[in-house]
């Protein structure tokens, strides 16, 4: 990697609800694999994405048990985003709006996962090299 | 020196009333308090935070009142005492029949045309 970089995201849509979550985490995913910081604020629903109860779940439709239809929860992908950072000599950094997780009651949180306020998104900013903010629309 | 910053709110009454708030402009305000160049734009439907007058209060589920309902004006005209800098699309205001005696004190009007400008003169851009 030429340069390492350091990049600042906000995410706010909840688990299962937009393809932006997805966008979100492929950015997040090319980020890391070339070594580069990654810190992300979670605001709003998007506390929800590595809340510790999310559990996978068969599906009739697919005709598939549990362990065949292997659907992979929000909380997983933030574990194998962190350990793909590790690998790749990178960091990634994962805090949630403490406010907007007491609101929700998802405090149970994967591990590496913080606490803090939009403060510690703004300093993240000041920091980093760019920033993205990919907010819920409509 | 800190980056300046520009919030530019689009997405409007988002959750407003389960939030008693609007989450972006209180948002704002946090990073205001905590020493943020931050300020904001106002178009399309949220240009209608800016009118006074608006009352939210009354609803309530059961017997369940809610008794804090969200004042946007007021939140916004807080963050203009703050010395925060609170721009509006005139051209918005206008598509939503709304004239200057029914805003809040303190906003600069901006034309459509002078929004390159103002994002020129910021170093990140949230658009929310």
């Amino acid at each position: 990697m030429a340069t390492k970089k350091t990049l600042a995201f906000l995410l706010m849509d909840a688990p299962y609800e937009s393809a932006r979550t997805t966008t979100a985490f492929r950015l997040i995913d090319a980020a890391v694999r070339r070594g580069h910081d990654v810190s992300v604020f979670s605001y709003e629903g998007a506390v929800a994405l590595s809340f510790a109860k999310q559990a996978p779940h068969p599906n009739a439709v697919h005709g598939r048990d549990v362990a065949q239809e292997d659907h992979p929860n929000p909380k997983d992908w933030i574990g194998a985003l962190a350990a793909q950072a590790d690998r790749s000599g990178g960091k990634l950094t994962w805090i949630n709006c403490g406010l907007c997780v007491d609101e929700r009651g998802v405090g149970e949180v994967v591990p590496g996962v913080g606490r803090g306020s939009p403060v510690d998104f703004w300093k993240s900013a000041e920091a980093a090299d760019n920033t993205l903010v990919i907010p819920t629309k409509g | 020196m800190s980056k300046k910053i520009l919030q530019i709110v689009e997405s409007a009454y988002r959750a407003t009333i389960e939030e008693q708030d609007d989450t972006v402009v209180w948002f704002t305000h946090a990073i205001k308090g905590g020493g943020a160049d931050v300020a904001v734009l106002l178009r399309g439907h949220a240009v209608n935070y800016a009118v006074k007058g608006q009352d939210a209060s009354g609803i309530a589920f059961g017997e369940r009142k809610q008794t804090q309902p969200p004042d946007l004006a007021g939140d916004l005209a807080r963050l203009i005492a703050k010395g925060v800098e609170v721009h509006v699309v005139e051209e918005d205001l206008a598509a939503h029949g709304l004239v200057t005696a029914e805003l809040i004190d303190g906003l600069k009007p901006l034309k459509q045309s002078g929004i390159p400008e103002l994002l020129g003169r910021h170093d990140l851009i949230w658009h929310w």
